[in-house]
């Protein structure tokens, strides 16, 4: 049985591409702590109901008579809060679990939307090349040319606020970085042989682009995608702090922390304080997260 | 190059123009300033008496033409607030953005690239590690809560810096400005800061990369060989090298700064365009809105359009008019 063992032993060694991946991604201890951190806040914000001390929407359950409390201060039923309260008398851990919720998921949703339509139009421009790629290629050129906040500013004052009308917003801001991304790795693969193998089976385009190019393109844009999901976050939040995001009925971390800086001079920090921290963590670890993958996937830094 | 000025100012009068219908078109969807600059207590036929003055029965198209006549003449209409042409108040209102927009500019140059070319020759060393880990985390603070934890550590907490409006201005060249004043610059100081923050982290991380990169070229080892000192070398024959792309970013960067001023105006309560923006957003004062978008586009169109020249100048590499989508 040595044939066997030997092939046991390589079965061993066999290291698959998602494990190696990891290897190379746990190097960095600093990357560790910003994934645990991340897996933290993204436990948080998909549990929020559930572990919340309160709804902090729900009227019943807040009191006004408890508005503004000190974290541990104690309220009028002799019970106190660990970070405070708000003006309206809401629990602010409450407030952060639920804003956490928000807050992620329009910075997830619009970047996945944005990736999308990125990706196609980069593809597109790479593969057919010509006027499509030059027509692509220059409004994304020129939308690059005007910072994104200016951007969402324009989009946000243009058609109102809403939730709705800040994902627009996010994913019209974001879509430029990945169709050049993808444009710029798809133009490197399509010289590839196995893009011109394709092509003598004479498969669809559409095959082509999809089946055969798309999984080639994605590590780079992988990078760009988990970097820019913290600056949508952090465009959300600094626009629901500038009263034209979120509604009030969807109170992201912004809108808590535009909230509290009215009490922020009257000494009263907590309100706006906390859910700064929180949104501060949760780009911090993003970053973190995004740092270490971008060298991990970077084939040119490969040893 | 003539031909390529020629192509890049077609497209900058196009980009101006779609930004204008979209700007006009969108601002003026959103709801009906009628119910807000008029007493609400008044009757149709002042209503419709303030309509007519304000030129808003007129259907939208002729609106926009109106509109575009009087841009091309500089006239973008009469803010319904305060009365006056939008574009005079837009302008009265720029030297305080641009004082702050400079001192931050200032700032981030001041201290991104001495601390950038410190990390850039020792890049493995404490101090070199330290400063890019300050600059990851600049890179990731959003300004508004930099703002914020500025306010509280130096208003609230340490009682040492006004946290709101432009202090004492007196007037240079016709201009009132801040930084003249002990009491101007202690209202200049912290929003500066905060404007210069991400700037700053941008700086560092480009003037230590470029600093790596420079010290690796064969012009640096023949200057070592030839003797020269460390401080010749990095003061001269380096700086020289990386001050090109530098200077780059610094004038893309101006645009943005002005733009991020939008946030750090309205957090330090700076009587800047920014503060004019969101006020107006806010209390849909649409002529001042739209003055203020076509008057930021065209300063960037202006801006961007500049670098490029420049660029070309300053760096014979660059070919012009081969650019199209090929990244920069």
């Amino acid at each position: 049985m040595p044939s066997n063992k030997l092939f046991a032993n390589a079965a061993m060694r066999e290291v698959t591409p998602l494990r190696r991946i990891w290897d190379e991604f746990a190097e960095s201890k600093l990357a560790l702590v910003g994934l645990a951190m991340l897996l933290l806040v993204m436990t948080i914000a998909v549990l929020a109901p559930l572990i919340s001390p309160q709804n902090p929407y729900d009227l019943a359950q807040i009191d006004l008579m408890d508005s503004k409390l000190a974290p541990g201060e104690k309220s009028t039923a002799n019970n106190s809060y660990l970070l405070g309260t708000d003006d309206q008398g809401r629990d602010m851990l409450s407030a952060i679990f639920y804003g956490l919720r928000i807050s992620l998921g329009v910075g997830v949703a619009s970047t996945m939307v944005a990736v999308v339509i990125g990706l196609t139009f980069g593809l597109m421009a790479a593969y057919f090349g010509g006027w499509v790629d030059t027509l692509i290629m220059r409004v994304v050129d020129i939308q690059l040319s005007f910072p994104a906040i200016l951007l969402a500013l324009i989009l946000l004052a243009v058609f109102g606020q809403g939730v709705d009308k800040v994902i627009i917003a996010l994913i019209t801001v974001q879509w430029a970085y990945y169709a050049r991304t993808v444009r710029a790795s798809a133009l490197v693969e399509k010289q590839k042989e196995y893009v011109e193998a394709a092509r003598v089976l004479s498969l669809s385009n559409t095959r082509i682009l999809f089946r055969h190019l798309l999984p080639n393109c994605l590590p780079p844009l992988i990078v760009v995608a988990t970097v820019q999901v913290a600056h949508a976050i952090s465009l959300e939040a600094t626009l629901s702090f500038l009263g034209l995001g979120l509604p009030i009925t969807e109170p992201s971390l912004g809108l808590l922390i535009s909230n509290g800086f009215t009490y922020l001079m009257s000494g009263k920090y907590w309100i706006s304080f906390y859910p700064g921290l929180a949104l501060l963590v949760t780009i911090m670890s993003i970053n973190l997260v995004a740092d270490q993958l971008r060298d991990v996937l970077n084939p040119r830094l490969k040893k | 190059m003539f031909a390529y000025t020629l192509r890049r100012l077609t497209q900058s009068g196009f980009v101006l123009l779609v930004m204008a219908m979209l700007v006009f078109l969108g601002v003026y969807a959103i709801g009906n300033p009628i119910e807000l600059l008029v007493n609400p207590q008044a009757d149709e036929v002042e209503r419709m008496r303030a309509t007519v003055a304000l030129g808003l029965d007129k259907p939208l198209y002729a609106q926009f033409f109106v509109f575009l006549r009087g841009a091309l003449s500089g006239d973008l209409g009469r803010s319904f607030v305060f009365g006056v042409p939008a574009l005079e108040l837009i302008l009265s209102k720029m030297p305080a953005t641009i004082e702050l927009a400079l001192a931050a500019m200032v700032l981030a140059i001041a201290l991104g690239i001495p601390l950038g070319l410190v990390a850039g020759l020792k890049p493995d060393g404490f101090i070199g590690r330290s400063i890019m880990a300050g600059s990851i985390v600049g890179f990731s603070l959003p300004t508004f809560w930099v703002g914020l934890v500025l306010i509280m550590f130096f208003s609230v907490y340490l009682g040492w810096l006004p946290s709101n409006g432009r202090g004492e201005t007196v007037s240079l060249l016709g201009l009132q400005v801040s930084f003249l004043t002990w009491d101007g610059i202690t209202h200049l100081f912290m929003p500066a800061l905060n404007l210069a923050l991400f700037k700053l982290s941008l700086l560092v991380r480009l003037t230590r990369a470029q600093t790596r990169e420079a010290l690796l070229q064969d012009y640096v080892k023949f200057a070592r060989a030839k003797g020269l000192s460390q401080t010749r070398l990095i003061g001269v024959h380096v700086l020289k090298n990386i001050m090109i792309p530098i200077v780059t970013v610094i004038g893309l960067e101006f645009g943005s700064v002005i733009a991020f001023a939008i946030v750090t105006e309205s957090i330090f309560a700076w009587p800047g365009t920014g503060k004019l923006l969101i006020d107006s957003i806010n209390q849909l004062d649409r002529p001042v809105i739209v003055a203020y978008l076509m008057v930021i586009v065209m300063l960037f169109i202006v801006i961007n359009f500049v670098v490029d020249i420049l660029y070309s100048f300053l760096d014979p590499r660059v070919r012009l008019g081969q650019s199209s989508g090929a990244g920069h």
